[in-house]
């Protein structure tokens, strides 16, 4: 895997690696530039492939064989957030982008909005994923494939092991004990947080509450904000957690810790027992790519073993995978990282907490806009 | 020889032409966006798209939101406070500098206090993390003392440093010009009148640089007001200010609208405080003498 070194001062102090600082960046200037409005039309040579992804998806270390096999470079227009990833869909010029990786709940709007083609399931390995995600129901719409998966992840809570123990942590409700008070620090994102206080507030499924739970949820969420570090961004959330300014982060998990643990950051990552939420990124052919042809051979290429061995340890940020071709791959030539990922498959394994039912895909509120989770949000931030 | 005077329609053409492009640019990319931003206070948004409108739906919505109110208040309030300790931390600094170091050392001191600026903002905003952090440098440096640790990351006073260093450096050097331009013989005809040092300060030197000292404190409370960088990354958005709610409107739902609603808000207050100020600086000018 490649490693980054520290090429900026801060990593002294913190322990960041280059892609995170690139991160940081990336989000001030998607900050200054207010996230929209700016993006000018993607590069569009032949031989450019123009992808929509969270950060880190466009990586060497993950792209650069598919790259070299078709003599193509790959150009990653990055986001973060579901709703930035719409507004830029929405702004951008037809035919900016190829491939869209978004997260499940917002493959529905893509669809209903003529983003995304329908897809051919034969062309893509669904038959060597796991049961479970063989016919992951956000990506179908009128038994029409419109997504497949790539990568996933449970959201519970991350915290610092030398602040709290993984008994104290088997319950969302340490965050209200005095242990951790002043070092609760949010990902300022509206949508892992209130998911999983809404799973604390016995809520299942955890965005499908009437008008009562939405009120119990936002008392809920008022109630931690005398316990409250911080709001951060994607990548200040690895320098809270390593500098110890926040000790204990809801709606996260292990895309954040399994970076730190391996530069011996004192992170561990959970589902408690009320319950986690499941994070998903998905790959869809864009409507208006002229290199259709193309895209599926790079989701094909992402849906791979190969694909989904790189993918799973992108430098980014790593993520459990679908494909148990691609485990298999990875408990032969990276036993010790199967192990981290937990994709092994004679031990407890990613797969058990699923089966075990206490995994909630994460949606965008059924019964409610979006708009008033997220004013309640904004609310409890300037409480 | 006669010397031919410039008639005044000559002198307004030479001052059009040299004005035009900055005029041009000014109404080309300061003006019209403007307009455009007003507008959209009244747009509306549909399924994360914008949709030209005419609602008032986005300034109720602002205007009542509790989260707006609290946020508004805080901006100005630490904006000020900014601009406060900025100007009383810059005046004994800019004193020295103008009245009290050789020609040479001053070029030397003033070349120091633009040096901040050759690096981007949010660059040392994330050296200064390093600092700050509960096992950052300062801790590790006060715990053998026994204090501390100190916790500055994430709240209001982490957002005043912030403030703080982005503003002062300015104040100092606007403060610098503004002393500079006071007569000497002022000072050396209250020096001469038994005038003692600091009753010169208070009597003569301030209220001669008056107006230089009112612009540089405005220049911090405005730099202050609209920043996001001090409030979001060592404040921690706790809690958010202005300029980060402007962000959060847009960042989820797309809101233009909304954000466009707090930056005209802003933007109307900053007039309305700087003409407060300008008033303050230029009004009652007799009292001084």
């Amino acid at each position: 895997m490649t490693k980054f070194t520290i090429t900026d001062p801060r990593g002294l102090g913190l322990g960041l690696n280059r892609r995170q600082i690139i991160q940081g960046a990336g989000a001030l200037a998607g900050a200054a530039a207010l996230g929209g409005l700016a993006t000018g039309p993607a590069v569009s040579q032949e031989n450019v492939l123009n992808i929509l992804t969270w950060p880190g998806h466009g990586d060497p270390a993950f792209v650069k064989p598919f790259e070299d096999e078709h003599g193509v470079k790959i150009v990653a227009k990055e986001y973060v957030g579901g709703e930035p990833m719409l507004a830029l869909m929405n702004q951008s010029p037809p035919g900016s982008f190829d491939v869209v990786l978004a997260d499940a709940e917002y493959i529905g709007m893509l669809q209903e909005s003529s983003f995304i083609d329908e897809m051919d399931p034969a062309d893509y390995p669904l038959a060597d994923y796991w049961p479970e995600f063989q016919k992951f129901d956000l990506h179908w719409k009128n038994d029409k494939l419109y997504s497949v998966l790539i990568r996933f992840g449970y959201l519970g809570m991350a915290y610092r092991t030398d602040l709290v123990t993984p008994e104290d942590v088997k319950s969302y409700n340490v965050m209200w004990t005095e242990k951790v008070k002043g070092k609760v620090g949010f990902f300022d994102w509206y949508l892992p947080t209130m998911g999983c206080l809404s799973l604390r507030d016995g809520n299942k499924p955890p965005f499908d509450i009437d008008a009562a739970q939405f009120e119990k949820l936002q008392e809920t969420l008022y109630s931690l904000r005398p316990q409250t570090s911080g709001f951060y961004s994607m990548a200040d959330q690895f320098a809270m957690l390593t500098n110890g300014t926040a000790g204990i982060i809801p709606g996260i998990g292990d895309w954040v810790v399994l970076l730190l643990q391996q530069s011996g950051v004192p992170v561990a990552a959970t589902v408690p027992d009320e319950g986690g939420i499941q994070w998903t990124e998905s790959m869809s052919i864009v409507s208006s790519s002229t290199k259709k042809d193309l895209a599926k051979k790079f989701i094909q290429y992402a849906s791979s073993p190969e694909g989904q061995f790189r993918s799973a340890r992108l430098p980014a940020y790593w993520a459990s995978i679908p494909n148990k071709k691609g485990w298999e791959k990875m408990n032969a030539e990276a036993p010790e990282d199967a192990k981290k990922l937990r994709h092994t498959f004679d031990a407890r394994n990613v797969m058990d907490e699923y089966k075990e039912g206490k995994i909630f895909i994460r949606q965008t509120p059924v019964q409610q806009g979006i708009e008033e989770w997220n004013d309640s949000w904004s609310e409890f931030k300037a409480m | 020889m006669t010397t031919k005077l410039r008639s005044p329609s000559e002198t307004l053409r030479f001052g059009l032409f040299l004005g035009t492009p900055t005029l041009i640019w000014q109404v080309a990319f300061f003006l019209v966006p403007l307009g455009f931003l007003v507008a959209m206070t009244f747009w509306s948004v549909r399924s994360f798209r914008l949709t030209p409108d005419f609602t008032l739906a986005n300034w109720t919505m602002i205007l009542n939101a509790g989260f707006f109110r609290s946020a508004f208040v805080y901006t100005f309030l630490m904006s000020l406070l900014a601009g406060l300790i900025a100007s009383l931390a810059a005046f004994p600094v800019a004193y020295a500098l103008t009245f009290r170091v050789s020609p040479g050392l001053k070029r030397l001191l003033v070349f120091m206090l633009v040096v901040p600026f050759f690096t981007s903002f949010p660059v040392r905003v994330y050296s200064m993390q390093i600092f700050f952090s509960p096992s950052g440098i300062i801790n590790t440096a006060l715990a053998p003392l026994g204090l501390g640790p100190i916790s500055v990351l994430n709240s209001p006073t982490g957002t005043m440093i912030g403030f703080l260093t982005l503003t002062a450096p300015l104040v100092i050097l606007l403060q610098t010009i503004a002393l500079g331009a006071v007569d000497r013989q002022l000072i050396e005809a209250a020096h001469n009148l038994r005038c003692g040092r600091l009753r010169t300060i208070f009597t003569v030197i301030i209220p001669s640089a008056r107006v230089g000292l009112v612009v540089a404190g405005a220049f911090a409370f405005v730099l202050a007001f609209g920043d996001y960088i001090s409030p979001q990354f060592l404040g921690g958005s706790n809690p958010p200010t202005l300029s980060i709610l402007i962000a959060d409107q847009v960042k989820s739902g797309n809101h233009w609208p909304r954000a466009s609603v707090v930056a005209v808000i802003m933007i109307a207050t900053l007039m309305l405080v700087l003409g407060v100020l300008l008033k303050l600086a230029y009004g009652g000018r007799r009292a001084a003498r």
